[in-house]
């Protein structure tokens, strides 16, 4: 089983590096991964976007036009993804800066006030990790304990951005239940 | 060694770090500057030599003069810088000197694109400097593959005394995948007889191409030419991927182009319907014999390429008429769709 | 016959090659050539020096010299000697290169090798005009002088004045020797030879990169006798071109 899903948002928002944390956790859970960045003028101010393949078996191409899964975090990042979507799946939304709704009736959606969340643990450039949370939580892409164990050892040396990245994970995984 | 997650351009030059290479010439350019970066920050950490030079030009001539020591040398780029490194690849060529270039090409002609192209085919298996002479070139479709070919791209230079080409595109340079460094068996390599490092207790050594007579010029391209038929001999590198008699259609594909047919093949797979994968790993020497052979049979041979028609050439020569040679590209910078690709097969079937 | 009295006056250095000259009689390469190898020899550095030639006359340099030598691109010496000494800052390496080479097509090369500071030694030709490839016009081509591609003289309303090398090199502010000198006659030979020894010892002393820019004759090319040659050097060149150093590494602060 194959599963591919695109982060979007403007620059600065960690949409690389949440990406990269769901390569990393997958690569240590044994699947095989690749993590595409946009590059180059794309980078400069605009939307920033990023596709991670997660696999059980060797990746073909790396880039992918219909992923099962999107993360938004801006506007023109939805406009952008939310068509190439494939039936079936699922868009995450920034409903803190994105203030429509998929009128798709073929995939599921959530919506996630990441930066509400962010701010008020007092981290607000770390919305980006609400957002993570909620996605794993509801696309089960990676195991949300070994997403845990990962953001750990990232932030291991910083113990309150730890606990504060921890706590915004953790209300992002909520999002995801709680939805259900 | 355990797996890490690395971009392909910083697990370059990590490769080479970890084939014990210490010196590194470079100048910026997209989509391969991470290279550089990278280096910048792990090379003074293994006590080896990093520097950013005033253009390719000069980098590429650095290479040469570094590569004329004995020192084992590299320098990555992308292709506008690698055409101002035509020079220098050419006189080491012709010298016979070991170096190695990893090209992470973008779309041209001209400032061209940023994005991942396979227009450099030609520039870097014909030839692209002046003169009679090839490189060995070598093309990784996944970045753990980046890494094994670039912890062998310095034996085989020093075996050959010869520039060698690792040749990906942006897309391999640019994405992250798993990788382990697996130190390759040791190569049996002759002497360094020839280096200029001081003439102690011998006398001293020349290192040019430059030979004003015609009949010493031409037994020196004869003498290339002896050691280019050694690498089609010893060096020819390509995947199999599917390839079994009942193929419908033969793709000849490389680097990541190669991939996307995979899907491709896998679909098609699940249709019942047959589709091979000759993949290319060393594009010169070019695997003739191996594209011969997979096409027999077929109703069609396929070359997929992000170029408008570059080794398509070299399948048309291996083929010889045993199929009809199809071509489908996309340049610029686009990179081609599975979709795209299986629309040019069904026609073909 | 009294033999015991003679004695060895002259010999050819060690650093240089028993081999009958490609030059044009009354072409100074030679002397030069012969200084650089008598330097070598003085320093003791014969063994651990390696030469990169340019692409000009003294293409064939290493036919001369007997120490390792590259031939180096067009104007690339600088960086191929870049190459040598950042792979091998034990080596003792140098730069031969005449002025179509260094100051035209290698100008980039030279003034980034000399701005890093690269630990190497340039001896740069001027001798005002291409020679091998025929007598056309050099950037150090003097005003009015006819070359081949100058057949009215140069203009310099067209093509600029001639470059000043040692003084443009000066300019930067990276510490460096930088001096020129002449080989016109024997006094300003001798006076190169220690400008080339001062070079060299800069290098093995790891102190700054340093360049002798060397005013030569070009009898053939300049239409002239070997003695018109020097008569004109002295005259027409040197003014435009004054001796002397132009930086030193004890007075490189600016």
């Amino acid at each position: 089983m194959q599963k591919e899903v695109t982060f979007a948002g403007f620059g600065g928002q960690g949409i690389m590096s949440i990406g990269q944390f769901v390569a990393y956790t997958g690569m240590e859970e044994g699947s095989e991964v690749v993590w595409l960045p946009s590059y180059g003028p794309e980078m400069r101010g605009g939307t920033a976007y990023c596709t991670v393949v997660v696999s059980d078996r060797p990746i073909g191409s790396p880039i992918i036009q219909n992923p099962q899964y999107a993360v938004v975090m801006n506007r023109p990042s939805f406009d952008k993804f939310e068509p190439t979507i494939k039936p079936g799946g699922l868009i995450v939304i920034n409903s803190s800066l994105i203030d429509v709704k998929s009128r798709r009736t073929d995939i599921d959606q959530l919506g996630v006030p990441a930066n509400e969340i962010a701010i008020k643990h007092g981290l607000p450039r770390s919305a980006n990790i609400a957002m993570l949370g909620a996605f794993v939580g509801r696309s089960g892409i990676i195991k949300s304990n070994n997403l845990k164990k990962f953001i750990e050892k990232k932030f291991g040396s910083r113990r309150e951005v730890l606990e504060s990245n921890m706590k915004i994970l953790e209300e992002g995984l909520g999002i995801a239940e709680n939805s259900q | 060694m355990a797996k890490k997650l690395m971009k392909g351009n910083e697990a370059i030059g990590e490769a080479a770090i970890q084939a014990g290479v210490r010196n590194y010439f470079c100048y910026p350019i997209t989509p391969q500057s991470e290279v550089a970066e990278y280096l910048a920050k792990r090379m003074p950490e293994v006590g080896g030599m990093f520097l950013q030079g005033e253009s390719e030009l000069a980098v590429g001539n650095m290479i040469f003069g570094a590569a004329a020591t004995g020192e084992r040398v590299f320098t990555t780029s992308s292709s506008p810088g690698i055409s101002l490194m035509q020079e220098a690849i050419s006189y080491i060529a012709g010298a016979q000197l070991p170096a190695v270039f990893a090209n992470i090409v973008r779309g041209g002609p001209g400032l061209g694109g940023i994005l991942p192209a396979q227009s450099d085919y030609f520039q870097s298996v014909k030839g692209g400097g002046h003169g009679d002479y090839k490189m060995l070139v070598l093309a990784p479709s996944t970045v753990q593959e980046a890494v094994d070919l670039m912890m062998i791209a310095f034996d085989l230079a020093d075996k050959y005394t010869n520039p060698v080409m690792i040749i990906g595109d942006g897309m391999i340079g640019q994405m992250m995948e798993p990788v382990e460094f697996k130190k390759p068996p040791p190569m049996a390599l002759p002497p360094k007889k020839w280096a200029a490092n001081g003439c102690k207790g011998r006398d001293p050594v020349i290192i040019r191409s430059l030979f004003l007579d015609p009949l010493r010029l031409e037994q020196n391209n004869r003498e290339l030419f002896v050691k280019y038929r050694r690498m089609q001999a010893e060096e020819v590198r390509f995947e199999r991927y599917n390839v079994e008699k009942g193929n419908k259609v033969l793709i000849v594909a490389y680097g990541t182009t190669a991939r996307i047919c995979k899907t491709v093949i896998a679909d098609f797979k699940a249709r019942g319907i047959n589709v091979g994968l000759l993949r290319p790993i060393s594009l010169y020497p070019f695997p003739m014999a191996a594209v011969a052979e997979a096409a027999e049979g077929v109703k069609a041979v396929l070359s997929v390429e992000m170029s408008m028609g570059q080794m398509v050439e070299d399948v048309e020569r291996s083929v010889l008429g045993r199929a009809p040679v199809g071509f489908f590209g996309r340049v610029g910078g686009v990179v081609p769709t599975p979709e795209e690709i299986t629309v040019e097969i069904e026609k073909l079937l | 016959m009294e033999r015991t009295a003679e004695k060895v006056v002259f010999t050819r250095p060690e650093a240089m090659k028993n081999a009958v000259t490609h030059y044009c009689p009354g072409c100074t390469h030679g002397v030069i050539h012969r200084i650089v190898a008598e330097v070598i020899d003085e320093l003791g550095i014969r063994d651990k020096t390696v030469g990169v030639g340019p692409v000009g006359c003294s293409v064939l340099i290493y036919n001369y010299m007997n120490v390792d030598f590259l031939e180096a691109a067009h104007g690339r010496a600088p960086a191929f000697a870049t190459g040598i000494k950042r792979v091998r800052p034990d080596l003792i390496a140098f730069t031969y290169q005449g002025d179509g080479d260094l100051a035209s097509i290698g100008m980039g090369e030279i003034v980034h090798a000399a701005n890093r500071g690269e630990k190497f030694t340039t001896i740069f030709v001027n001798n005002a005009i291409y020679g091998m490839t025929g007598g056309q016009m050099a950037p150090t081509t003097m005003p009015g002088q006819v070359t081949t591609t100058c057949p009215l003289g140069r203009n310099t309303k067209d093509t600029g004045e001639p470059i000043r090398m040692a003084e443009l090199l000066s300019a930067l502010k990276t510490s460096a020797f930088i001096t020129r000198v002449s080989v016109h006659s024997p006094r300003h030979i001798v006076e190169t030879k220690k400008a080339i020894l001062r070079a060299f010892r800069y290098q093995i002393d790891k102190v700054c990169y340093s360049l002798v820019e060397v005013l030569s004759i070009c009898p053939t090319n300049w239409g002239l006798t070997t003695k018109e040659s020097a008569k004109w050097l002295e005259e027409t060149m040197i003014p435009y071109y004054p001796l002397g150093d132009k930086k030193t590494p004890e007075h490189s602060q600016r």
